[in-house]
């Protein structure tokens, strides 16, 4: 690609990405009465939103081949358990990365 | 009770000690995304500069698109052959999820003022899942909390980005896993999620529901399309199933509750 085709790639990748972030919020202004049904979803969405997170992270997490998942699925439960024990998230977060780290740099190599 | 809080701290104008007072609520729970970001931002750096991409392309490209997922695409779409449109397209599939970040924040970013275009601009996965769940308490101003996660967040990755394009190739040590980070994050948010919502009133199945549609959908989704076309059917079906459970939910009647208030 020529620089000026780059320049109007990325010009429109910003504007799509823009969009899908603007439009919920051009779609439901702040004057306006939003319908009870989107309140809805903006109370149960979320939630949801946040286990397909969990799901994407995980998304390439082999199985059936490579290390089947068991480094993942290790610091998973570190990270949980840690998490339902003293509920600090930097906590949970550090001890699972780590034994993570740990895990695929040197028993999962 | 929000609004009266809010007007309250609005009523007399902001101190810098009341922005002061957001910042280190804000800081300390954006530690994780700065790991995360700084190292993710550093990879996608060195992938634009190996496409043969100028050394500055990554930390402008971070700042203007500031959406992850759709940078790593955008690598290899700058290296094919010329098609915007089919660009446009790619990064509306990929930020699709933007439309439930905004559904969700539509209440909590109201009456943030100027703040607002800019908290909607830098709306990423992880903003969302620090901004929605976080507990402000109601001396903190919560508009200028979430101006503060929104822009270490976006730093945090612009920085990154900036040092993947200028010194990649001058980083040895070994990183390997270090990515994992941002799914501890997530893993941690939606625990947080499952233990608040597991109050028992309406039974496990009712309490959750919204957390089990989440990842059920996904998984099946995920198992039927595979990994890189999951995320848009996996969007449909959870709103699907949310939106037929909405009369059995007793959520209904409380926000109508609510908007009356």
């Amino acid at each position: 690609m020529t620089s000026q085709q780059i320049i109007i790639t990325v010009a429109a990748v910003v504007a799509a990405t823009m969009l899908t972030r603007f439009l919920p919020y051009i779609c439901f202004p702040q004057g306006k009465k939003t319908p009870g049904f989107i309140t809805y979803l903006g109370k149960v969405l979320a939630p949801a939103v946040f286990g397909l997170l969990v799901v994407y992270c995980l998304r390439n997490v082999n199985l059936a081949g490579g290390s089947h998942g068991i480094p993942e699925a290790l610091a998973l439960i570190v990270v949980i358990a840690t998490f339902v024990w003293k509920r600090q998230m930097l906590f949970s977060m550090a001890s699972g990365t780590a034994l993570y780290m740990l895990l695929v740099q040197t028993v999962f190599r | 009770m929000s609004k009266t809080t809010e007007a309250a701290v609005r009523g007399r104008s902001l101190t810098a000690a009341d922005r002061l007072r957001a910042f280190k609520l804000a800081f300390p729970l954006t530690l994780p995304v700065m790991a995360g970001y700084i190292f993710l931002g550093i990879t996608y750096g060195i992938l634009i500069v190996t496409q043969g991409l100028p050394p500055y392309f990554p930390a402008v490209t971070a700042a203007i698109v500031y959406t992850g997922s759709m940078e790593f695409l955008l690598a290899g779409i700058l290296v094919s052959s010329f098609s915007p449109a089919a660009a446009f397209l790619t990064a509306v599939m990929v930020g699709a999820r933007h439309l439930f970040y905004g559904i969700s924040m539509l209440s909590k970013y109201r009456g943030t003022g100027w703040k607002k275009f800019y908290l909607i601009f830098t709306t990423s996965d992880e903003t969302f899942a620090i901004n929605y769940s976080a507990l402000i308490p109601e001396n903190v101003d919560k508009g200028w909390f979430y101006f503060w996660v929104s822009l270490l967040d976006q730093l945090y990755w612009i920085a990154g980005a900036a040092l993947g394009g200028l010194f990649g190739s001058f980083i040895s040590f070994n990183t390997r896993g270090l990515d994992f980070v941002m799914t501890a994050m997530f893993v941690t948010i939606f625990m947080n999620q499952w233990l608040n919502d597991g109050t028992g009133a309406k039974g496990f199945f009712k309490d959750h529901i919204s957390e089990l549609a989440g990842i059920f959908a996904s998984l099946l989704c995920l198992l039927i399309f595979g990994a890189d076309r999951f995320i848009i059917p996996a969007m449909i079906t959870i709103l699907a199933v949310l939106t037929l459970l909405r009369k059995k939910l007793d959520i209904a009647d409380n926000i109508a509750e609510e908007d009356t208030k």
